[in-house]
């Protein structure tokens, strides 16, 4: 703790977040003692070019963090805030966990059988590029629930980025460790178990991490579109997305930052849980 | 003795290259590689080939580990014919190949751990040749965690439990510095004179091969034969140190050097008429000195 503490790139850090809420309390601020008029004349300028004269934006429209802690104590102790967070989490990890489970064993068989690559592949990249959330309409009238079908969209954000990491993981495997592995005797069970596997595992948590980081973008999105998944949770639950989007229909700005916020530390905790799970299944990397 | 109980007892074996020719691509395309090359690695002995580099002695090192077979002839162990990869002809290559995410000691035991061998005599003999190689201390460390002189000895270890009847080493002390490249030529050598296995040694460094050699196979360029067989009679346990001043050892390093010098001139000339004439030259020079 004392460690910590002395470590100058924690103070960076704090010195950092400081002085950026900082400027963005005096920002937002600013509306106290600027008015909008102050800017007649550079907007008149700006007329002159060519531009339209509400063309500028302005700062003193957004809320102020002290106003954004304010309505965050607030929502803190309401139980739909919470329950925004859970079924944001649920739909994450139940798509994450599913493109983990069928994205690994798919990507491993895309790199292994010769058989599977011409058969899989082809679908795959044609598949590939079409965005999660271009599958949005079309996954609500598939999916017989919402729920099902914003789980299958942030399925669709994770798994594209896990497989091609596995791939291009078990692809890049040294040809020697097969040679070597093949002339002590190793039967193929036993090179996918001790040689394939761990020498894809590097790749397959850059692979998570980074379809983790995709996930959170699309479920997001796709709550916002879909309305929540309102038929499970009404107003209430439909997730950070759709808390962030209910705050804009209602008016409430300062909520907006909220959810916003909130999102960015749900991500940050779960790249967190993510790398700390991906250090420990491979312990040979830090150990250079 | 302590050590001859837990060793296994050492049967060497007998490889035997016969005008075996290797080429690569399609059929308008193709390059031989290897042409009609002949040569025996003896039992019980430290054979050692030298040639200029991209001479095509990786490719040969395939043919007889078994990862490829050859266009042409045969390659047999002990008279039967090599068909694929097997324990009994086991390959230390250019680097490292020491599994990344295994610690020294189960890297050590992968062969017997493989073939569902791992019984109490092959963990005494894994035991056995961790002291051996001097890694007792690093044996739950990963290969990252050690030195290039350290992983080639894990990986001699990791060869050695198999109780191969061959080993093949390919150029396996290239990339070490020069201090620890000359330990490892006494530790070898002195591991090999312990054991008396069959091995078969490539390198492109004629100090190293006269060093540990009992013959050295001097090949051509590409395509691959055996351009010289010298047999190096220095005496056993060597040193580097009487190797320097041994005059028979600076005559077999002469005769292998013009040799080899030869062969890299006119691997450099080919397709230039200047250089072959440069090299008609020297060749001429050389023969009236």
């Amino acid at each position: 703790m004392k460690k910590m503490l002395s470590n100058p790139a924690l103070w960076r850090g704090v010195v950092s977040i400081a002085v950026f809420l900082v400027l963005w309390e005096i920002g937002a601020r600013s509306k106290q003692w600027m008015a909008p008029e102050f800017f007649a004349p550079f907007k008149e300028f700006l007329g002159a070019m060519g531009f339209k004269k509400d063309y500028l934006p302005w700062i003193g429209a957004v809320p102020a963090p002290s106003a954004v802690l304010d309505s965050w104590t607030a929502v803190f102790v309401d139980a739909s805030y919470w329950q925004s967070w859970y079924m944001s989490f649920f739909r994450v990890m139940s798509g994450f966990i599913a493109a983990m489970l069928i994205g690994i064993p798919f990507g491993l068989s895309l790199a292994m059988s010769r058989v599977a690559h011409g058969i899989g592949f082809p679908v795959f990249e044609v598949l590939r590029p079409i965005p999660p959330l271009a599958w949005v309409p079309a996954s609500i009238i598939f999916w017989p629930t919402q729920e099902t079908a914003i789980a299958f969209i942030t399925f669709l954000g994770a798994f594209y980025t896990i497989v091609i990491n596995v791939l291009g993981g078990a692809r890049s495997i040294d040809v020697r460790y097969f040679q070597a592995a093949r002339s002590m005797g190793s039967s193929r069970w036993d090179i996918f178990r001790r040689v394939i596997l761990p020498g894809t595992l590097p790749s397959i948590v850059v692979g998570s991490a980074v379809g983790m980081g995709i996930t959170w973008e699309v479920v997001v999105a796709a709550e916002m579109i879909s309305g929540g998944g309102s038929q499970i949770g009404g107003t209430r639950g439909g997730g950070l997305g759709f808390f962030i989007w209910l705050s804009y229909v209602g008016g409430s700005y300062e909520q907006i930052v909220v959810g916003m916020i909130s999102i960015g530390i749900a991500g940050f905790v779960s790249s967190e849980l993510l790398r700390w799970g991906g250090r420990y299944a491979t312990p040979w990397l830090k150990a250079r | 003795m302590a050590e001859s109980k837990i060793t296994p007892k050492v049967i060497p074996g007998e490889l035997a290259v016969q005008g075996v020719s290797k080429s690569y691509g399609a059929i308008h395309f193709r390059k031989e590689v290897v042409h009609d090359c002949s040569f025996t690695i003896e039992r019980a002995k430290l054979t050692v080939m030298v040639g200029p580099s991209g001479c095509g002695k990786s490719t040969l090192i395939r043919l007889l580990a078994g990862f490829e077979q050859p266009s042409a002839g045969t390659v047999t162990l002990d008279g039967a014919p090599i068909t694929g990869p097997d324990r009994d002809r086991l390959v230390l290559f250019q680097e490292t190949a020491l599994f990344p995410w295994m610690t020294t000691w189960d890297n050590i035991l992968y062969g017997p751990r493989a073939r569902g061998q791992l019984t109490k005599e092959a963990l005494e003999f894994g035991e056995f040749l961790l002291v051996k190689v001097g890694l007792q201390d690093f044996r739950d460390k990963y290969p990252g965690q050690l030195s290039g002189g350290m992983q080639r000895r894990a990986e001699l270890a990791r060869a050695m439990i198999n109780n191969p009847k061959v080993m093949i080493l390919d150029e396996p002390f290239r990339g070490l510095d020069a201090m620890t490249k000359e330990l490892m030529w006494e530790y070898y050598s002195r591991l090999y004179e312990e054991n008396r296995r069959t091995n078969f040694f490539v390198t492109t460094d004629i100090d190293e091969a006269v060093f540990l050699a009992d013959r050295v196979l001097v090949m051509s360029n590409i395509p691959t034969q055996v351009r010289a067989v010298i047999d190096v009679d220095l005496p056993r346990p060597r040193k580097l140190s009487d190797l320097v001043e041994s005059d028979r050892a600076n005559d077999i390093k002469k005769q292998a050097l013009s040799i080899l010098h030869a062969e890299a001139m006119r691997s450099f000339s080919r397709g230039s008429k200047a250089a072959a004439d440069f090299v008609e030259a020297y060749l001429k020079r050389a023969s009236r000195a």
